[in-house]
């Protein structure tokens, strides 16, 4: 039963520890990026690597451009006309920002589970077989939804009903549908925007869980506003607050990344400090 | 609590005020709904004597003076064929336009080309009538597909409008998440976008469809110069039952303004059957949308 309490503690247990940074692999390489929404900027200068098969959190106050940062990684931001980028983010060795690649190509490879569960006005199993059959994955169509579904810890509960509607599942369960329809089309990196946001303890849990049951296959960028979930989910952590400019502006920045431990535990900067034991202003 | 504390000052005067002031917005609707009723009854009286089925199958004998049944089934059947090609016509062009208004323009293309859509919307369809008379009519003749292509005119930006309303309506969500599967930006629009706003997109086209169903002047100009045999041809002009309401009316017979008001009688209800099944579409369509 995947809806039974389980203490934190046992998720918790489940982190191995982390292995040297210098053996990670680093799937992103991002250098000096800004994001600007026409003349504001939401993120200035950041720099940062983010590692293979590991779950990286994004965590800061609300307006630090979280959101706005995590959507640089598949191209999201492009839907917005006034929005702009400088700086790169390699993946592996391609920047993906480049003007000549393919948005698509990106998200192709680079997945993304919504703050809001978003599932398509569709059977569960076409929510989670839709994606595979346009993508050309046509083979063995039912198991590859029987086995996305598995993984996102739904299976048992929706395995009698597929083709009734993705719409008249719980919200934790949409949101499970939604990161098994991710899943299903087989990409590198997972990126989660706020999943758990609309979502009540129970349903979170089971989303922790399987995050955590998923990184050997996958990696996963997550922000969150929940310190306690980063501190559960993630093997690094960085801290993004709102730096203010001579006139008033405002604009996200990244204060620091380390291992997630590090972060909660001896932070290198007092504004993390301030954030993560709840001093911030 | 005392009686003190609930004394509030003029209200008496304010209880007067609001009394009024919703028995005249009372009255209002009252009135909106007596004029439909008025209209639907005065027509259906005068046109009674000649509402029969005689009216939809039998074609008209002008100058009769034997009481043989006669009735203006070409003129319904000329309107199903207009009507139904002026929306072929502009049904796919309105959709289209909305949805690259909607879904793929800048900014500053979808606020010019929308000011556009009203400004031709806002045309009245006398003039619509005589550009295309001009345009396709003088020096060839008239054809039910003239006629058609005027009353395209008159439907596209309609069509257009309620397109474009209807996939504003449809949740960004649903794009991004069709996008964020790496999923191409028309196929998200043929198989997310578009099925979700159909529902309103096919509402948006009954009452544009009852809407043009009913004008008179763009016809007049591009295919009113018809014979009394029935005709499905759009090749030929085509008689309309509005041009027909309006030829019937100048006749000196009294049995022609029966007829003419029966014909008004039925062009009404057809509006009225389509209007309420735009409804029902909507309705439907909002209920599957929620998965229920």
């Amino acid at each position: 039963m995947s809806t039974t309490i389980e203490p934190t503690m046992r998720v918790e247990a489940r982190r191995q520890p982390m292995p040297p940074r210098e053996r990670l692999e680093p799937v992103f390489h991002v250098e000096s990026l800004d994001a600007i929404y026409g003349t504001k900027p939401a993120v200035k200068d950041v720099s940062m690597e983010i590692y293979k098969n590991l779950v990286t959190a994004i965590i800061g106050p609300s307006g630090c451009g979280k959101s706005t940062y995590i959507r640089c990684f598949n191209r999201m931001n492009d839907l917005i006309p006034s929005f702009r980028q400088t700086g790169t983010i390699k993946y592996h060795d391609t920047d993906i920002c480049a003007s000549n690649i393919d948005p698509v190509a990106v998200r192709r490879n680079i997945g993304m589970v919504f703050q809001r569960p978003n599932p398509f006005p569709k059977s569960i199993y076409d929510n989670v077989a839709w994606g595979c059959r346009v993508l050309g994955m046509k083979d063995n169509l039912d198991d590859r939804v029987e086995r996305a579904l598995t993984q996102a810890a739904l299976w048992d509960e929706v395995k009698d009903r597929l083709k009734a509607s993705g719409l008249s599942l719980s919200g934790g369960q949409q949101q499970r549908l939604c990161i098994a329809r991710a899943i299903a089309v087989e990409p590198d990196v997972v990126l989660m925007d706020e999943p758990a946001s609309a979502l009540d303890p129970i349903a979170t849990q089971a989303i922790e869980q399987l995050m955590h049951e998923l990184k050997s296959q996958y990696t996963f960028i997550i922000v969150t506003h929940n310190m306690q979930q980063a501190a559960r989910v993630a093997d690094m952590t960085a801290f993004f607050s709102i730096s203010r400019g001579a006139e008033g502006e405002r604009w996200g920045e990244l204060i620091e990344y380390d291992a997630t431990e590090k972060i909660f535990t001896a932070p290198g900067d007092k504004r993390t400090e301030d954030y993560v034991t709840g001093r911030f202003g | 609590m005392t009686e003190h504390v609930l004394r509030v000052e003029g209200l008496a005067r304010r209880r007067r005020v609001n009394h009024l002031m919703e028995s005249l917005a009372w009255l209002a609707a009252v009135i909106a709904i007596a004029i439909l009723a008025i209209v639907v009854w005065s027509v259906a009286r005068k046109g009674w004597s000649e509402l029969n089925l005689d009216l939809l199958t039998k074609s008209p004998i002008p100058f009769s003076l034997t009481n043989a049944p006669q009735g203006l089934s070409n003129a319904f059947a000329g309107t199903l064929v207009i009507v139904g090609v002026a929306t072929l016509m502009a049904l796919p062009v309105g959709i289209l336009v909305a949805v690259y208004l909607n879904e793929f323009a800048p900014p500053s293309i979808r606020t010019g080309v929308g000011l556009v859509l009203d400004v031709l919307a806002g045309v009245p369809a006398i003039v619509v009538g005589i550009f295309v008379f001009v345009l396709l009519v003088a020096g060839s003749g008239q054809s039910g597909l003239k006629g058609a292509f005027a009353l395209a005119i008159l439907m596209l930006p309609f069509v257009a409008r309620t397109t474009i309303e209807v996939l504003a309506l449809v949740p960004n969500a649903l794009r991004e998440a069709s996008l964020g599967l790496g999923i191409p930006q028309w196929r998200t629009t043929l198989s997310i976008v578009l099925p979700r706003a159909a529902g309103g997109i096919l509402t948006g086209t009954v009452l544009a469809v009852a809407r043009v169903a009913g004008e008179t002047a763009p016809l007049l100009f591009t295919s009113s110069l018809v014979g009394n045999q029935t005709s499905w041809n759009p090749a030929h002009a085509l008689q309309t039952i509005p041009v027909a309401i309006f030829e019937l009316s100048e006749s000196p017979d009294p049995k022609d303004h029966a007829r003419a008001w029966a014909a008004g009688f039925i062009l009404l209800l057809f509006i009225l059957c389509a209007s309420l099944t735009a409804r029902w579409l909507a309705t439907r369509n909002a209920r599957k949308i929620a998965g229920r």
